[in-house]
């Protein structure tokens, strides 16, 4: 049993990257290597305001005086940060008849993604801003969204159009010295999303941004800025896609929200990034930092995350739960397969009165690979009656994986809760054997096990999405049960 | 349609089976009863396609066919079912969702059509009524938080949805009290007819007050020492088993 077990986990593992293809289309790109000048061309590429060089370059000293963090579970090969090329664009053809144009071979590399972003095409309800490299694309169905007066635009557009709201808001969640990947963003981010949702204001469509590495060599450090101001809603989801390398690249991204009195936001990511081949050579370094601040009272912020991607993970999307009766929510499946390491969970700490956070960590681990939870639960004296319920379960496939758990809980009063359970199974082969005694064959009993372990993360999702990330579990452990 | 001939079964070096014969026709109610230890799960677990288990002698046909030759899902889809003594829970998964794959595979199997949505909670509701279920069964994962009553009456439940052939009970008794056996009973009796069979393997002689066997067989050491009718069930309540493994220990010295 344990043999054809490990055979189908093999094949159900083995499933190809399919979104390994390069485009090839003309870049603009600076030399390789990070200094002052580097910062300061990258901002003057963007013909920024002063404030941001400013932003820009505290960040970068202070990057030159930090560390990388080695606290992670995670063998990271040294990273030559002079090897890098900061800024990548697709050329503008001159000749494009609008500013709203877009070079047609974009359009088919997100088309072969499936992200059409002409607007009938899509799928109706989703706005979607489409990031290759270091610049956003296109952004679709701003206008219609601007009738509300909501703001969704790439981040450069507003640093043009909306400068007051970028500076009050930028570094509120994630100072540019929060850490070292943060610092590094700060200095050299190129671009990404911005969100504002008025007061009141209920987004009537899911927003999106797909992210899309393609030229070699280079890094992609974006950045992602939501705003929820009092009494709104949104719902925002991320993917991103890279090609096949042998080469790793560098992803480190930082996305802040804020999220104001009785705001709500919904964060969800479906994060495919090349892993690696098989031997593990290759993929995408993906060290990211995610906060979001509920600094409004009643607000809610709720992080959802599929995890298939990336050769190594570093990632951990918090909240802070300022205001009183925030809630934080933070529902994550993650899956390594062959030799990925992720390090991943989330932080949650609670400020104000009455908070709440509640925890759901779904670990897959399959192949070679290394899958951890990291996650804080801190409350601080005066965050009375806060309560906080964790759930951190792996899934080990084979027995050549790795599933590890570290969770860290600071309670500093009497009057809060705070619940944490954890388990760490194998699939059974007795399962396997009651579902192909009622006629199911052994991949589609794992694949149906599998699917009820993530089950709770999946509902998390918007409908839209929920039938892909489930698609994506199972291609991204194609080969793996056994 | 069953025919086992000449059964050897081992188990990481252990003999379990030394040489089951057994024939089981259409229509037939056989028990197999017999002390603990005596090899009544293992012959179960081994037609059932469990693959823990070696064969080291003889064969099994079904329908004609060498069952030993066939994965366990083809078994299953072919027509053979199996209640489980211990079934499993799968956290995540809804009774709906795991049915409804079992059941179209089957009917795939079988050169049958798909059934529709409407159609498929339409056999649900029919024949959870078999068994008396709740009807919150559906959205259940599947046997996560039953009681021992309720596994065993999904065992039941999945046995009419599939319409097996040939139905094996592994200790479908064991843990119910007397209501709830009756409920099993009456389910499996419901399903009867002159086309399928069913074997009921089991230690003690209650079940069968509700479900009347045609054959009894008494396993011992691995093999099957004694074949009677029903009454031999009552017999071996009265008296146990000592005189049975009496007789057969005194012939073999």
């Amino acid at each position: 049993m344990a043999e054809t077990q490990n055979h189908i986990l093999n094949e159900v593992t083995q499933g190809e990257y399919k979104y390994g293809f390069v485009t090839d289309i003309e870049t603009e790109t600076i030399a390789k290597g990070l200094n002052e000048d580097v910062v300061r061309k990258i901002s003057e590429l963007k013909g920024e305001p002063e404030f941001m060089l400013e932003f820009r370059l505290n960040a970068y000293r202070k990057w030159l005086q930090m560390e990388m963090p080695e606290w992670a579970h995670l063998k990271i090969p040294p990273i030559d940060y002079q090897d890098i090329i900061y800024y990548a664009a697709p050329k503008k053809k001159a000749q494009l008849d609008s500013l709203d144009e877009v070079d047609p071979e974009l359009l088919n590399t997100f088309n072969k993604l499936g992200i059409p972003l002409e607007e009938q095409k899509l799928l109706s309800g989703v706005a979607v801003d489409a990031v290759m490299d270091s610049v956003s694309v296109k952004t679709t169905f701003k206008e219609t969204l601007a009738e509300k007066g909501i703001i969704f635009c790439s981040f450069s557009d507003a640093v043009k159009e909306h400068p007051d709201l970028v500076k009050k808001y930028l570094g509120m969640s994630v100072p540019y010295d929060d850490n070292y990947f943060a610092a590094l963003n700060s200095a050299v981010f190129s671009d990404g999303s911005f969100i504002y949702i008025p007061k009141g204001v209920r987004c009537p469509m899911e927003l999106s941004t797909y992210f899309r590495i393609n030229a070699a060599k280079t890094g992609q450090f974006e950045r992602t800025l939501i705003i929820a101001d009092d009494e709104s809603y949104v719902s925002y989801l991320e993917g991103c896609t890279a090609p096949m390398r042998d080469e790793n690249q560098l992803h480190a991204a930082v996305v802040e929200i804020i999220a104001l009195e009785h705001a709500e936001v919904k964060y969800s990511t479906v994060q495919n990034w090349y892993p690696g081949d098989k031997a593990g050579r290759g993929g995408i370094y993906n060290f990211v930092t995610k906060r979001g601040l509920c600094k409004g009272e009643s607000s809610k912020i709720s992080w959802t995350q599929v995890e298939t991607g990336s050769a190594i993970t570093w990632k951990y999307p918090s909240c802070v739960l300022m205001g009183e009766n925030s809630v934080g929510e933070f529902y994550s499946v993650a899956v390594t397969n062959n030799y990925q390491q992720a390090d991943t969970g989330t932080k949650m700490i609670h400020i104000g009165k009455n908070t709440r956070s509640r925890i759901v960590s779904k670990g897959i681990s399959a192949g070679f690979s290394d899958n951890s939870y990291r996650g804080l639960v801190k409350v601080i004296p005066r965050a009375e009656n806060s309560r906080n319920f964790s759930q951190c379960d792996s899934l080990l496939l084979g027995d050549k994986c790795g599933a590890h758990t570290f969770p860290y809980i600071e309670v500093g009063n009497k009057s809060s809760i705070v619940e944490h359970e954890a388990t760490t199974s194998k699939i059974g082969e007795d399962q396997i054997f009651y579902c192909n005694q009622r006629g199911i064959s052994t991949e589609d009993a794992v694949a149906m096990i599998i699917s009820g372990y993530v089950r709770e993360v999946i509902n998390q999702l918007p409908m839209e999405f929920a039938v892909e990330a489930q698609k994506l579990l199972q291609i991204s452990l194609e080969g793996s049960v056994g | 349609m069953l025919k086992i001939n000449n059964l050897h079964v081992s188990i990481e070096g252990k003999k379990i089976l030394k040489g089951i014969n057994l024939e089981i026709n259409p229509g037939e109610v056989h028990a197999i009863m017999g002390p603990n230890g005596s090899g009544k799960s293992t012959l179960a677990n081994v037609l059932a396609g469990r693959e823990d288990y070696v064969i080291e002698e003889g064969e099994v046909t079904f329908f004609g066919e060498d069952l030993l030759k066939l994965s366990p899902e083809d078994r299953a889809r072919k027509g053979l079912f199996l209640s489980f003594q211990y079934p499993v829970e799968i956290p995540g998964v809804s009774m709906v969702n795991f049915m409804k794959t079992a059941v179209n595979e089957v009917r795939k199997y079988r050169g049958q059509k798909q059934l529709t949505a409407s159609e498929f909670l339409k056999l649900m509701r029919e024949k959870k009524e078999l068994v008396e279920l709740n009807s919150d069964l559906a959205s259940r994962s599947v046997n996560e938080g039953f009681s021992g009553g309720e596994k065993k009456r999904n065992e039941i439940f999945q046995m009419a949805m599939l319409e097996p052939k040939l139905s094996i009970l592994d200790e479908t008794d064991s843990g119910l009290d007397i209501d709830a056996l009756r409920t099993v009973a009456s389910g499996v009796n419901a399903l009867k007819s002159p086309q399928n069979a069913t074997v009921l393997v089991t230690h003690y002689q209650r079940l069968l007050d509700y479900i009347v066997p045609d054959y009894v067989h008494v396993l011992y050491k691995g093999r099957i020492v004694k074949t009677a009718g029903k009454e031999l069930a009552f017999e071996l309540e009265e008296k146990g088993y000592d005189w049975i493994k009496k007789e057969l220990d005194e012939e073999e010295s």
